[in-house]
């Protein structure tokens, strides 16, 4: 399969352990080259590819779906308003 | 060191992620309200031990999440240790098997983004007890990495890591009684059609 097959275990060459890095794989948190093997796996696994893609994609809908509150619209005006008492007492505002 | 006079400048173009993380984290107008202006006012107050050119939005959660941990939960007097169920691990993915199978044609994310109402996804993450609430906000919605979740929570990323599992499985079981309980899918979906997920 891979080049370095003979010098080393082939790295989540099973879906048990390639599953198990989902999330990692998913956040951008693996080593460059743990990745790379995960990316390899995929490639040849439709299965695991389903389940990634399905995750990646539910974290989209999930970061979307919890970010899109509307500020009310003082709140801003009322954060400046607290800059504007003028803590330091250096005369100046923010 | 960083300029307080600078700090509205560079700092209130965060409001808005803030406002929706203090949302997600107090599950209420008001109380985010505040959250988010005393945030601006210790930031403020503490700007001068900001280090420039480091990263400003982290800074500012980081402020926020201590401070709705100090005070806010503690005002909220939620059991902050519930213990969540254990459930499987791709709980959604196996359930929702035949969703896919039933939209050919589209992605698992256009159908879910119907599915699955604003609302409801708000309240999956904010039903979460507030242990595994709090790494799925800053990981999920406010795309911070292990390491700043780390410091700002202040436990190892491997406790990260294990609540953020934990956190999101048990959302998406949240998100499946959802969609079970308005008949959006159907109780055996995946049982019977030797869909991939069976097998992992």
């Amino acid at each position: 399969m891979s080049d370095d097959a003979t010098t080393e275990p082939q790295l989540y060459s099973d879906c048990a352990q390639t599953l198990q890095e989902l999330d990692v794989f998913l956040d951008g948190e693996l080593s460059e080259h743990q990745h790379a093997a995960i990316r390899h796996h995929l490639e040849g696994c439709m299965d695991c590819l389903g389940a990634f893609d399905f995750h990646a994609e539910l974290k989209i809908v999930v970061a979307e779906k919890c970010n899109n509150d509307e500020m009310p619209p003082d709140l801003l005006g009322k954060i400046e308003r607290c800059f504007g008492t003028d803590f330091d007492g250096d005369g100046t505002i923010g | 060191m960083a300029d307080q006079a600078t700090f509205a400048d560079e700092a209130m173009q965060y409001a808005p992620q803030l406002y929706s993380g203090a949302l997600r984290m107090t599950r209420n107008r008001s109380d985010a309200e505040d959250l988010v202006q005393e945030t601006y006012l210790k930031g403020y107050r503490s700007y001068h031990t900001f280090t420039e050119g480091t990263n400003l939005r982290a800074w500012l959660f980081r402020i926020m999440t201590n401070t709705y941990i100090n005070s806010y939960r503690a005002k909220q007097r939620r059991p902050d240790e519930t213990e969540l169920g254990e459930f499987e691990d791709l709980y959604l993915y196996k359930n929702l098997g035949s969703l896919q199978d039933a939209s050919v044609g589209r992605s698992a994310e256009e159908s879910l983004m119907e599915l699955l109402p604003d609302d409801e996804v708000k309240r999956a993450l904010e039903d979460l007890p507030d242990n595994f609430r709090l790494p799925v906000i800053l990981a999920d919605v406010e795309g911070f990495a292990y390491k700043e979740i780390a410091d700002m929570l202040d436990i190892p990323i491997g406790t990260v890591m294990s609540r953020l599992h934990r956190g999101r499985k048990a959302m998406q079981k949240a998100l499946h009684d959802y969609a079970l309980e308005r008949g959006l899918v159907a109780a055996q979906s995946a049982a019977t059609d030797g869909n991939l997920g069976q097998d992992l």
